[in-house]
């Protein structure tokens, strides 16, 4: 293999690891606070990108495409907000039973997918990237790092630097922490779960939201989005072991850079195969993932 | 008791309803014909607007006082790009709405879903997409493009312009499959030679490492036969990436002005594709259909080959129901062989050895406005060729009867 296609391919592991990283955080943290399989998660990212749909129909003929970047909080706070109407009228009543809590999100997911399909349609849309992005920087000869790309890691660091400082120095992210070791120990000490709870779920949420509104700079998008994106993000968070920041970061660049190198070597839906494969074997080696979890709970 | 009376009623009022409606539609008595395509799911991209083709024609023959002195009337169902839906709702058309004809479907696999519900009820079907050829119903006329009216002229052109390595690109599923079979056996032919083929689910988004692939591969020419909406991630990944077409074009038979709204065309600027129809041509019954189009569905709207010949197919059928002074399937299938019109394209009949249509087969270039230079033309009509003597050692000796050569 030739040396600028391998830094082109770990380039491409890098961005799509940043992808799956960005969407898998929400999804692992609300499972591992709240012990819910979401699997509307995907949708959360679909409203992120249709958020950077309507921004830019909002926006239309700025060809210097600035307004891009206020997608990205807006993706955020929108995905948020809605995630957050949904913790409360569904998820709440669904914690700590993951059987029940699958299908109604799953249920959930083809509501929305159904109602992003009437309100814009059943054809996908084009979010056309804005001109700063087209293009990308020489690296070495034969080897081109496009700037969108480029973006989206540059996007998935700020997000993950963002949530270390948020649970690691927060009073709020400390709640959450210790919501996240014992539920039960925290409520006694005075903390509302019920509001961490709500709060975490609308942050995963709209991290996927930020997920989404960069994924439209890569293809078209449509109501079934996410769901190019949650199978392998749900394989990130197993194989990271849920709940838990470090793994879910080790999960998604181990997964993002090992994809492409066998789709290189095979073909896309083979690569996915072998990959699948080696995440079964892996978890019946280690069923927790790459980093379990160590709590305190007697579960 | 109380149900069965309301039960009474309810029958005495749907009686009454059907009574009333009864003599309208006898004094008319319309001519019912199926439309049939997705206009929902992932085809429904395209679909929509073959459709609009479709109505429009039918429209048109009304307004010119119908067909036989008899109004059209379509009645149109949705596919819902779900191949076992497509067949029921033949299945509906054919037997409840009593339809004279089908027009309608677009991939091959919804084609095949519903060819065995024609073949049973001895209907008949209009099909107005270019495909793989290897089929010769006598229950479908196709109206778009064997493999020798475009693919195999798209090739050999390519290696006229000296472009002799292909990297073959598809979805995975009959479609591209099939073609790429023709292409290799028609490489090895004519000289070219294939150094890589890839093919990707449906609707699969994520084309970095392909496009790396053909990096190390280094084609002539990339061969593009994605369906659907992979094909806008394909093209905005391969610019991306630095690869323009002037080092290495890429060659679609899937992309027309329709899809390139959704890729954008500063995108694919500069890439091939061969049809038998672009909207660009300028033949005088193509303004008029171009312009009747856009006043009907919006000025920005395109039109592209499969609406075109969603489009003729219709007045194809209406000629061959002139000739046989009747809306008999049998008497109507007998009279479509060898009649022809007038379309946008030009001159398009009806081959009847193998009910399939001999048309123009043309390259185009894409233009910055999204639409077609064209690069080269047959001129006149091709005649077609549903089986390849290169793939396949069967011919077609009359529709539905296919024997080994």
């Amino acid at each position: 293999m030739p040396v600028e296609i391998i830094i082109s391919q770990i380039f491409n592991g890098l961005s799509l690891s940043s992808i799956l990283l960005m969407i898998a955080l929400g999804l692992s943290i609300t499972f591992g606070i709240m012990g819910v399989i979401n699997f509307a998660h995907g949708e959360f990212l679909m409203i992120g990108a249709y958020t950077a749909f309507i921004l830019q129909r909002f926006f239309h003929g700025q060809d210097s495409g600035y307004y891009f970047l206020l997608s990205l909080p807006l993706a955020f706070f929108v995905s948020a907000f809605i995630g957050l109407i949904v913790e409360r009228s569904i998820i709440r009543f669904l914690y700590g039973r993951p059987f029940e809590g699958m299908l109604a999100t799953w249920g959930l997911s083809l509501v929305l997918q159904q109602a992003a399909r009437n309100i814009f349609g059943a054809n996908n849309v084009e979010v056309s990237s804005p001109a700063w992005l087209n293009g990308g920087i020489e690296f070495i000869k034969g080897v081109q790092l496009p700037y969108n790309r480029l973006f989206i890691i540059a996007i998935a660091v700020i997000c993950i630097i963002g949530m270390y400082i948020y649970i690691y120095t927060s009073s709020s992210g400390r709640r959450m922490r210790a919501v996240m070791q014992n539920r039960d120990m925290a409520a006694c000490m005075g903390i509302k779960t019920r509001r961490v709870d709500s709060v975490t779920f609308a942050i995963g949420c709209g991290l996927a939201g930020i997920a989404g509104s960069v994924v439209s700079l890569l293809g078209s998008i449509g109501p079934s989005t996410g769901q190019n994106y949650i199978i392998d993000a749900f394989m990130v968070v197993v194989l990271g072991g849920v709940g838990n920041l470090s793994g879910t970061i080790a999960g998604a660049i181990m997964i993002g850079a090992v994809s492409p190198f066998f789709e290189f070597v095979t073909t896309s839906s083979m690569g996915k195969v072998i990959v699948f494969a080696l995440v079964i074997a892996f978890l019946q080696w280690r069923p927790s993932g790459l980093f379990a979890l160590k709590t305190r709970a007697l579960d | 008791m109380k149900g069965y009376r309301l039960l009474t009623i309810i029958i005495a009022m749907f009686l009454v309803f059907t009574g009333m409606l009864l003599p309208e539609s006898y004094a008319a008595e319309p001519i019912k014909v199926g439309v049939l395509h997705s206009l929902s799911g992932t085809m429904s991209i395209s679909e929509v607007a073959v459709k609009d083709g479709t109505l429009m024609a039918i429209e048109e023959i009304n307004a010119k006082g119908g067909l036989l002195g008899r109004k059209i009337v379509p009645i149109v169902e949705d596919g819902a790009s779900d191949w076992p839906t497509f067949a029921e709702k033949a299945k509906k058309l054919i037997q409840q709405d009593k339809v004279s004809v089908v027009f309608g479907c677009w991939t091959s696999a919804s084609r095949k879903a519903v060819l065995p519900v024609f073949e049973k009820l001895d209907h008949l079907l209009f099909y107005p997409v270019q495909y793989e050829g290897l089929e010769a119903s006598k229950n479908i006329v196709y109206t778009g493009a064997a493999p020798n009216q475009q693919i195999m002229p798209s090739v050999t052109w390519l290696l006229k312009q000296n472009k002799k390595k292909f990297y073959l690109l598809g979805s995975d599923y009959v479609f591209p499959r099939t073609a790429n079979l023709i292409i290799k056996a028609q490489l090895k032919a004519e000289g070219g030679a294939l150094v890589g083929e890839e093919y990707t689910p449906l609707g699969h988004t994520e084309y970095s490492t392909v496009i790396n692939k053909i990096k190390a591969a280094k084609p002539d020419v990339i061969y593009n036969t994605l369906n659907g909406d992979s094909n806008v991630a394909f093209f905005k990944q391969l610019k991306a990436a630095g690869i323009t077409a002037k080092d290495m074009p890429v060659m679609s038979v899937s992309i027309a002005e329709d899809e390139l709204r959704g890729i954008g065309a500063d995108i694919a600027e500069g890439h091939l594709a061969a049809w038998n129809y672009f909207m660009s041509m300028s033949t005088p019954e193509n303004k008029v259909f171009v312009e009747n189009y856009k006043k009907r569905y919006g000025k920005d709207r395109v039109t592209d080959d499969p609406i075109e010949a969603g489009y003729f197919g219709v007045y194809l059928w209406a000629e061959a129901v002139k000739k046989a002074k009747s809306t008999d399937v049998d008497k109507v299938r007998e009279a479509v062989k060898g009649v022809s019109f007038n379309a946008p394209e030009g001159k398009v009949s009806i081959n009847p050895v193998n009910n399939h249509t001999s048309k123009i087969v043309q390259i185009g270039k894409v233009r910055k406005d999204g639409q077609f230079d064209i690069l080269w033309s047959t001129g006149k009509p091709v005649e077609p060729e549903p089986f390849p003597a290169l793939v396949s050692d069967k011919k077609v000796v009359a529709p539905g009867n296919i024997v080994k050569r």
